[in-house]
């Protein structure tokens, strides 16, 4: 089947012109609301410029032209992750790409919704923290790499935390935006809104988006099928200002997935939901010396359904559901002191995470069979963190330490009772301790910048290493046993910066290496009989002595005029265990080139992204040699005033030469989508 | 349900929140008769007595019948303890009639109620049936009484009991003794009796089974952590343990090891030999 990627064609044919009109409606009729002027607030909330972190901005300062800044607006928020220097993502389909940082996964990483933990429900991997929210809900993401990232939890590979976009207390009075888009090659429609009402005293924002696609095409036009998804989002976030120092915010999200295919696996997802929710007091001034007390209570949950009930041939049926609560708290003050900034955090969260298979035999007259893959695990993590910023003469000293206790109970005495078929002695409850420790140095020189950080963390097992049971991973198709005796993994990271800076002209030099002890990671046991039919065997988690990482990145920008911007990035990885075996999902040489030109009114990308051949593979872990690639993109945009109201066109075409291509985090192989042609369409009302 | 559970915890501070465990609700009401968790299969009325049989799940079937025994005498409306009882079950063919491995009967905590197994190797039919004779003696006196019996076939077909004869050319019984099975490693328990005539099945000691537990729907996936069943002198059964890793049909291959480790019946599963001509069958 051959798709043509004309987009005249697609307007006649398809459900388009819904989506035009919709919008030719909201001119006609919503351009006389009357609203206060916005006010643009130009100030980035005070990065310390000693964090080493990156920000990926997702609104614009401008918040009524939420997306204008981006290349891609309305893309999903995966997208943007991608887009980022140091996010990667796996990719097990069009929708729910699972993100990594500095070559390591969700279990190494701490993903943060505004400082609330949360988990996906999945025993596959496949409700990443990230498809979740929508980037209709987010001002931006903060990526701090490794222990930089310890505040918001223990983490080896660092922290994502995503920022929910609030008007706090702006004099804007009512805006409201309406967004479109399409995209051709898997005719994906998404439509959204915004109604906000903010002044000195109250605000509250609301957001709604939905989007829809279908199966996409690889380069060359073969269908990728089971690609297809339908998400719907929508927020809501209130402030009342109490007193002069005292604010009240809540945030609300709603966020549900149907149909999820997922091409590169066997199953797909009827259901993804989750209702996330906190509220939270805020006060400038607290006991003393101390301010910025901010206190947050939260609580999600998630339901995921995994079912093959769409997949033409399978050996067996299966329904594999999960669920995951998760209900926390942190209260953070913090203190100036001459030249130090401490901020001291405390913090809590209480999780459970349940999944179960249950597989319908093909002979009707037998027995349904059923397993707890997740044995109803309650996970118990309570800590504090503190962090010493030192303003130093040209430079600057960063000390931060967090300690938690984290203990795991196996609820459920089904699934305590299967753990002991592996584990005789397992003890229903375990208590861990988790510490982290970091100190990070900036010298300033004349244009030169220098930055240094050493620094020790450790973690837990994930819950699916401690205590799955029987999770099929299917790209290296074996199924895995988790092991609740496993040690705690513990790593050394070292890293630094240099900076560099002349007239328009940057440069970054960035490298860091972890040096992993008891490195968790799955090892074929070959006494152990598979449980999913057409699996090459069982693996079981376990602890190797030792795996070494390092990232090397130079990221390099020339501002040539003040509307034109060139940038350009490359980037090396390296990970190997301790007998020198490549650690699967590893970066290989990647390039990407970005010129950018951008005025009042106009904006406009052309960029080239590719990597070299992956030669450093691990095929135990279902890898092969993924082939080189360079895709092109473009997009224009361009913004037309009317009357008091902005119009926002933007529109782009992807993987312009249509190459077929997959790249060594594509689950299985799957193909990326092929060329692809988005238009989207911004309506403020100010 | 669950969503709206879980919200009305939503601000719910989380180090409040403890499991609770809800196995105090243990208490079992005292009952009248000692049996009344069991079913009354038959009663025979004989000599002025009532002897009422028990089993634990609905009348007889194939394989190992785990059986309680009381004697009521009529008259006084009480139940005799201390009594011996012996049984004998009789499978009455159309030409020939042979027993079965049975236990000896004992008297159980409250002493008016007695204990012992039935292995039947065959369910009854239209043209055959089961007869079991029963002498008891009490008070220095000796009674017999006999009634015919129904042994079902199991509903659900799977095997729990096998005649076979070994490479020694003896014929021997073997059956599983029942049951809860659950995901987890389960105890597990079979016994085994040679026939020495038509109504001599002696128990053999001092064999061993070999275990292999497999899912034939399931690729013949299989469990690890299985233990392969050894004599134990005290029960007169063969004891090991069964790991189960997920609820539905399991086929439990055996090997028949005599004590000096030489194969008497059964085959190893292998990637070309699928199952063993010895096995029972499960299904939960």
């Amino acid at each position: 089947m051959k798709l043509t990627y004309s987009f005249g064609a697609r307007i006649g044919g398809s459900k388009y012109p819904v989506y035009l009109l919709f919008l030719f409606i909201t001119l006609l009729y919503q351009q006389n609301v009357q609203a206060q002027q916005p006010i643009t607030d130009p100030t980035l909330d005070s990065i310390l410029t000693i964090d080493l972190k990156e920000v990926i901005v997702i609104s614009s300062f401008k918040k009524s032209m939420e997306h204008k800044a981006q290349s891609k607006p309305l893309s999903t928020l995966d997208q943007y992750l991608e887009s980022s220097k140091k996010v990667t993502m796996i990719k097990r389909g069009a929708y729910a790409w699972d993100p990594m940082l500095n070559d390591m996964g969700s279990e190494r990483l701490s993903i943060t919704i505004d400082g609330m933990r949360i988990f996906g429900a999945c025993t596959d991997k496949m409700d990443p923290i990230t498809s979740y929210v929508d980037v209709s809900n987010l001002s931006d993401v903060q990526v701090n790499s490794g222990q930089q990232g310890a505040r918001h939890g223990n983490t080896i590979a660092g922290a994502i935390d995503m920022r929910l976009e609030k008007s706090n207390f702006k004099p804007t009075g009512w805006t409201a935006t309406v967004e479109t888009g399409y995209e051709t090659n898997n005719a994906s429609r998404i439509v959204g809104g915004e109604l906000n009402f903010s002044d000195e005293r109250f605000y509250l924002d609301t957001d709604i988006i939905h989007r829809k696609a279908e199966n996409y095409f690889a380069g060359g036009g073969e269908e990728v099928a089971f690609s297809q998804y339908e998400k719907y989002n929508l927020s809501a976030n209130a402030g009342y200002q109490v007193s002069k120092n005292q604010k009240l915010l809540a945030s609300f999200i709603f966020d549900e997935a149907h149909d999820v295919g997922y091409p590169a696996l066997p199953m797909d997802v009827s259901l993804a939901r989750a209702f996330i929710g906190s509220i939270s007091w805020i006060q400038t001034e607290f006991i003393g010396e101390l301010t910025h007390w901010e206190t947050k209570l939260y609580a999600n949950t998630i339901t995921h359904v995994m079912d093959d009930s769409k997949r033409p041939e399978v050996p067996i049926r299966m329904d594999m559901p999960g669920w995951s609560d998760t209900y926390g708290f942190y209260s953070q003050a913090k203190l100036t002191l001459d030249n130090h900034a401490f901020l001291g955090k405390i913090d809590g969260f209480y999780n459970r995470s349940l999944a179960e298979m249950t597989m319908h035999p093909n002979d009707p007259n037998k027995q349904e069979m059923f397993m707890l893959t997740w044995p109803d695990v309650h996970t118990l993590n309570y800590g504090f963190y503190l962090e010493d910023n030192v303003n130093l003469k040209e430079g600057a000293l960063k000390v931060s330490t967090r300690f938690a206790l984290q203990s795991f109970n196996v609820t459920d005495d089904f699934g305590l009772n299967s753990l002991k078929i592996f584990y005789p002695d397992l003890e229903r409850r375990q208590t861990r301790t988790l510490k982290s420790v970091s100190v990070h140095y900036q010298k300033n020189f004349k244009k030169l910048q220098l930055n240094l950080g050493i620094a020790y963390g450790d973690r837990a097992p994930s819950v699916s290493e401690g205590f799955g049971f029987y999770l099929f991973n299917s790209f290296d198709n074996h199924d895995y046993i988790g092991d609740p005796e496993l040690k705690n993994e513990k790593v050394l990271e070292g890293n630094f910066k240099i900076g560099y800076a002349l007239k328009g002209f940057t440069i970054g030099f960035e490298g860091n290496y972890f040096h992993t002890r008891d490195y968790i990671i799955g090892e074929i046991d070959s006494n152990l009989s598979v449980m999913t039919i057409g699996a090459d065997g069982v693996k079981v988690y376990t602890n190797l002595s030792y795996a070494n990482l390092y990232n090397l990145s130079v990221d390099m920008d020339y501002k040539i005029t003040t509307e034109l911007d060139w940038s350009g990035l490359v980037t090396y990885h390296r990970g190997t265990d301790h007998n020198g075996r490549n650690l699967p999902f590893i970066s290989p040489f990647t390039y990407r080139t970005q010129l950018t030109y951008d005025d009042e009114h106009f904006s406009g990308t052309l960029s080239l992204t590719g990597a070299l051949d992956q030669t450093k593979f691990n095929p135990g872990f279902g890898e092969d040699r993924t082939q080189a690639y360079a895709i092109l993109s473009l997009s224009l945009g361009k913004t037309f005033s009317l009357g008091k109201n902005d119009l926002y066109a933007k529109v782009g075409l992807e993987n312009l030469f249509d190459t077929y291509y997959s790249t060594y985090s594509d689950w299985n192989n799957i193909p990326r989508m092929g060329r692809n042609f988005f238009m989207t369409l911004s309506y403020a009302i100010n | 349900m669950r969503t709206i559970k879980s919200f009305i915890f939503l601000f719910a501070l989380s180090i409040g929140i403890t499991s609770c465990s809800d196995d105090s609700n243990g208490t079992t009401p005292v009952a009248e008769n000692p049996l009344d968790a069991y079913s009354l299969t038959s009663s025979f009325e004989a000599n002025g007595h009532v002897l009422e049989l028990y089993s634990e799940k609905e009348g007889l079937t194939l394989g190992y019948n785990k059986l309680y025994l009381r004697i009521k005498e009529i008259s006084t409306g009480t139940y005799v303890p201390n009594a011996t009882i012996s049984w004998n079950p009789m499978m009455h063919m159309a030409d020939k009639s042979h027993s079965c491995p049975k236990s000896k009967i004992s008297t159980m905590a409250d002493n008016t109620v007695y204990t012992g197994f039935i292995v039947f190797q065959m369910a009854s039919n239209a043209d055959e049936h089961w007869e079991l004779n029963l002498e008891y003696s009490f008070g220095g006196t000796t009674y017999t009484t006999s009634k015919q019996i129904e042994v079902n076939a199991p509903t659900d077909g799977n095997r729990t009991v096998n005649v076979f004869t070994g490479t020694d050319d003896t014929r021997y019984v073997l059956a599983m003794v029942p049951f809860a099975p659950e995901v987890a490693i389960n105890d597990f328990s079979a016994v085994l009796y040679k026939m020495d005539s038509m109504i001599s099945f002696p128990v053999v000691e001092d064999y061993s089974i070999a275990i292999d537990p497999r899912m034939p729907g399931m690729d013949n996936h299989s469990s690890p952590n299985n233990e392969n069943l050894i004599y134990d002198r005290d029960t007169d059964s063969y004891n090991g343990k069964l790991s189960l890793t997920m609820t539905g049909y399991w086929k439990v291959n055996l090997q028949l090891l005599n004590p000096d480790g030489e194969p008497i019946k059964g085959e190893a599963v292998t990637e070309e030999n699928e199952s063993s001509s010895l096995y029972f069958e499960l299904e939960f």
